[in-house]
């Protein structure tokens, strides 16, 4: 942090200024004349507050897709099939025991075992071939995308909201001050703070594990070199195996997630590749906090954008990553 | 990148014998004169229906894989943005030129609403040619799947210029010279016309000096910047081109449909172009257009297919998507490299039982 603030003085000034800016409009009660400017306090942050946990979807599904492509090199297209899976699986379970956490350790499970299965079966045999792999990919994507289409046909499914989760809670920021003098606060969706907190939480246990463990030392070793790795006697297939499943499981999660917040139906599948493809080429291919500043600023980015400039939502998010390709190309925080 | 590759250094080898260098190889190869043929004579033998939705469709998804395969076996790079670029150019002839929705189309006349389609859609894909080199081999499919969905959504949300999803109906297709050349047997030809011209341009790029250089490029862009070559400024260059006949497809496509809207951009049928590629074969000009055949066939007779077997007649993706599995597990270089490797075992059993009986 501090070499950077030495290295580009004015950037850092530039973001000192911005994140003030945010701060104050997020914390400030607004003067009447940005009201009228900009329209109303209570649409932005009910924006903002939208973009930061759509973030943290986006996150969960970025950050398996960027775990498996930074250790194996492998493009996983068929990760929004997993995604799609995930939430099918996920609604099953939970219209028919009742339970949404279930839900989820079902999905994880399912999804996971997929992942194994398809490294297993299908991309250990054309290792180091990466253009071939990302080919199988896309065929699996399709031949996946079309047997979900058989199977759970093209209906919209939401997942139930737990009762314990249902309906807003108030946030200490003020949106308004009423004419007589009484402050208003922001209400906003529990369910969807309470999911927000869990992405964080497990992207803080995924960095603790990364950089904490010894298996995250082996994970992050294979990362840099994993032909040396496997020379000191590492059982390599066995981590490709591990990590595979693990974030095949994490986009199985997200589906889930995606499904109470959202809905699934066919098409959600591409939604989200292209989501967590655009994530990581901002965020840095292979780096997990890459994952999490990708996913904050394109959910931010589609949020935002699609309040203030609704024809043009989809524009600002890709005219993001073009910048980002224009300025780095490697992502604003991988290490090559 | 090691797919191209590895197709190319078998076909290489295989047909270095068979044919001088520096010369059309269809020039002594009389099957390629009776294919020729048959295409020329082709409206005496289909009618309407085989004629335009088998033939001409088949014509006009080839050229959009052509100009994947240009880029994908001659650069190494494997783009999913042609038929988006073919889409925007079908757009933008909407746009410019004349169609239903009065509202947004222009009206220009077809002479002009083309070229100017044809140079934006060129603009438009060197532009995301330039942005996709900027990163290298498996980095180039990400990039140009998310431009790709980035239209299709874009098109989708935007009503001002795109109409939102219902697209542009009613397009209207040029009507000079006394012809309607929307008709069957005048579309078919206008068809055939630029299939073959973009066959032969790129047949004849593979082995101008652009075309080796860029090959070059593919297999060792290093060292090609090493002799002075800018690496870049090929790859850019091949966008360019590809984009050109990608677009020239996109003309043909609007025009064959009458109607431009974001179902035909979505990322499906993008990924249907790389499977047309694939299937046929990205070694070589002929193979997108035989991937584009086994394509439209499988597409107009896949449900018929399936019902007799008594099978769901829904599942054409399903069909598709393992037909592409197969062939990315089996055979690296598609339908040809199939075709090929059968060729070579015939060959090498006839000399085998030949010499067999020299020893007996």
């Amino acid at each position: 942090m501090n070499r950077f603030v030495e290295r580009h003085p004015a950037w850092a000034l530039i973001a000192i200024i911005a994140i003030a800016v945010a701060l104050w409009l997020i914390f400030a009660v607004w003067p009447p004349g940005l009201e009228e400017a900009i329209g109303r306090k209570r649409v932005f942050l009910n924006a903002v507050f939208n973009g930061i946990t759509l973030g943290g979807l986006y996150f969960l599904v970025a950050s398996g897709f960027t775990l498996i492509f930074g250790l194996m090199r492998n493009v996983n297209l068929a990760h929004g099939s997993l995604y799609l899976f995930g939430g099918y699986i996920g609604y099953a379970i939970s219209t028919s025991t009742g339970s949404w956490i279930l839900g989820f350790i079902v999905a994880f499970v399912l999804t996971a075992v997929v992942g194994v299965l398809l490294q297993v079966i299908v991309f250990r045999r054309m290792e180091g071939q990466d253009l071939r792999q990302t080919m199988v990919t896309i065929g699996l994507s399709i031949v996946f995308a079309d047997l979900m289409l058989w199977a759970c046909g093209g209906d919209f499914y939401q997942i139930q909201t737990p009762n314990w989760l249902i309906g807003p809670i108030e946030l200490p920021l003020v949106t308004a001050i009423k004419s007589s003098g009484e402050p208003v606060y922001l209400r906003y969706p529990l369910v969807r703070l309470v999911i927000f907190v869990a992405s964080v939480v497990i992207g803080i246990a995924m960095w603790l594990a990364l950089n904490r463990t010894r298996i995250g030392m082996i994970i992050r070793a294979g990362v840099d070199d994993r032909d040396i790795l496997a020379a000191t006697g590492v059982r390599i297939q066995l981590v490709f195996v591990a990590v595979f499943a693990f974030g095949a499981g994490l986009a199985g999660i997200a589906g889930v997630v995606g499904g109470t917040f959202q809905s699934l139906s066919p098409g959600e599948d591409i939604r989200f590749l292209l989501a967590s493809l655009v994530v990581v080429i901002v965020g840095g291919m292979g780096s997990i906090p890459g994952a999490a500043l990708g996913a904050l600023i394109i959910g931010l980015a589609e949020q935002l954008g699609s309040v203030y400039i609704p024809t043009y939502a989809i524009v600002v998010t890709f005219l993001i990553m073009v910048l980002v390709l224009a300025i780095r190309p490697q992502g604003l925080l991988a290490r090559r | 990148m090691s797919l191209a590759h590895d197709a190319q250094l078998t076909v290489g080898r295989a047909t270095k014998a068979q044919r001088p260098a520096r010369t059309w190889p269809e020039i002594n190869n009389p099957a390629a004169w009776a294919v020729a043929a048959i295409l020329l004579i082709m409206p005496l033998i289909a009618s309407g229906f085989f004629l335009i939705e088998i033939f001409a469709t088949t014509l006009i998804l080839g050229t959009m894989a052509l100009s994947l395969m240009f880029l994908a076996g001659y650069g190494g790079m494997v783009s999913l943005m042609q038929l988006t670029i073919a889409g925007f150019s079908a757009y933008m002839v909407a746009v410019f030129g004349v169609s239903g929705n009065a509202n947004i189309s222009l009206g220009w006349p077809w002479w002009l609403a083309v070229p100017m389609a044809l140079a934006l859609a060129t603009a438009f894909g060197t532009l995301g040619g330039a942005l996709a080199v900027r990163t290298e081999g498996i980095y180039t499919i990400m990039i140009t799947l998310a431009i790709g969905a980035a239209f299709y959504y874009f098109t989708n949300q935007n009503w001002a210029i795109f109409n939102g999803h219902t697209g542009i109906n009613n397009v209207a297709t040029p009507h000079f010279w006394g012809v309607n050349w929307r008709a069957d047997i005048p579309f078919y030809y206008v068809v055939l016309a630029v299939a073959a011209l973009c066959y032969f341009a790129v047949e004849y790029l593979s082995r101008a000096p652009f075309g080796l250089a860029l090959q070059g490029v593919r297999d060792n862009p290093r060292r090609m910047a090493a002799l002075g070559f800018n690496v870049n400024a090929h790859r850019v260059a091949a966008y360019a081109f590809a984009s050109f006949v990608a677009a020239l497809a996109g003309v043909l496509q609007v025009w064959n449909y009458r109607q431009i809207s974001p179902g035909s951009v979505s990322v499906g049928a993008c990924i249907d172009v790389l499977i047309i590629a694939v299937v046929g074969g990205i070694t070589r000009p002929i193979g997108p257009f035989i991937g584009a055949l086994i394509f439209v066939l499988l597409r107009t007779f896949a449900l018929d297919f399936l019902v007799r077997l008594g099978l769901d007649g829904n599942r054409f993706r399903l069909l598709i998507g393992l037909g592409f599995l197969a062939i990315v597990f089996w055979s690296s270089d598609g339908v040809i490299g199939l075709w090929q490797r059968w060729r070579q075992h015939q060959r090498r059993e006839v000399s085998r039982s030949g010499g067999g009986r020299g020893h007996g």
